[in-house]
């Protein structure tokens, strides 16, 4: 996906519906206990205020292969739940990306029709191109993980059947 | 019709996957953008791309005067890894399966 890099793209918006309520999804993109549980599995600490630090750990499996505790940082600029959380966001565990500085990062949550909630992710890009490659997908064949669509079909997946997709082989940092 | 019908169904045709294709090189434009490289009317344009946002494959955003358009892979994340890496999977399975009966009767 080498076409990527090679244009301007500098604002990536994924939606999914879900058959959750807006509560549950708003609990499981802030609550660590849920977190841990898809994509990168690694537990979130939010502080739910404008101003209010965030942190996404890294899972313990991450930890083992030698990365630090840390794999993004960022602060809450908007907080109004179960319906929007904007925050700042920095991916910490490259120093390439670390460099490219703080992205901003949206969640919208809308109640739809027949117990479906509809969750649209708007993340803000600009100057930040290696992260958006990351983000896109783009290096899940290094093993870096599919980037949102990866992280947002787990999320669905664990929402809907309890349970979520391995992503033991889509993380082989080894 | 189902979700994953509908990603299908838009999927099935060239010319939307021709919009698709245009997305995924630059994000987020207009429909006269979009418009400008095909050889259509802009109400065929807006048709296909209403079968692609009913489809979740495109979203729609109001920035200021503008719409713009975004690809959105989710759908077909979807249905890779719900059909696709299943399919693989036991493909992968069934490899090894042989290997193991070949291996023993030698």
């Amino acid at each position: 996906m080498t076409t990527t890099t090679e244009t301007a793209v500098t604002t990536q918006v994924y939606r999914v519906y879900i058959k959750a309520t807006p509560e549950a999804i708003w609990d499981a993109i802030t609550k660590p206990e849920w977190t841990q549980k898809y994509g990168y599995g690694g537990r979130a600490e939010y502080d739910l205020r404008p101003g209010g630090a965030y942190r996404g750990l890294t899972s313990e499996a991450m930890r083992s292969m030698g990365s630090p505790d840390v794999a993004v940082d960022g602060e809450v600029i908007e907080a109004d739940p179960p319906r929007k959380l904007v925050q700042t966001w920095r991916m910490v565990m490259d120093p390439e990306m670390e460099a490219e500085g703080f992205t901003r990062l949206t969640w919208e949550i809308e109640e739809s029709k027949g117990g479906i909630t509809k969750l649209t992710v708007i993340h803000d890009l600009e100057g930040a191109p290696k992260l958006a490659v990351l983000l896109s997908g783009g290096m899940e064949d290094v093993g870096a993980g599919g980037g949102w669509s990866w992280v947002l079909s787990d999320l669905k997946t664990l929402l809907e059947t309890g349970t979520s997709l391995d992503t033991e082989d889509a993380l082989n940092q080894g | 019709m189902t979700d994953d019908d509908r990603v299908f169904k838009a999927l099935a045709d060239p010319t939307r996957r021709f919009l698709l294709d245009r997305l995924f090189v630059r994000d987020g434009r207009t429909l006269t953008e979009l418009e400008s490289e095909l050889e259509m009317t802009r109400f065929g344009v807006m048709k296909h791309l209403r079968v692609l946002e009913d489809a979740g494959l495109v979203v729609a955003r109001r920035s200021g005067r503008e719409k713009l358009h975004f690809l959105n892979p989710v759908p077909i994340r979807l249905i890779h890894d719900r059909w696709i890496d299943k399919y693989t999977e036991r493909r992968v399975s069934a490899l090894a399966d042989l290997k193991t009966e070949l291996e023993e009767t030698a």
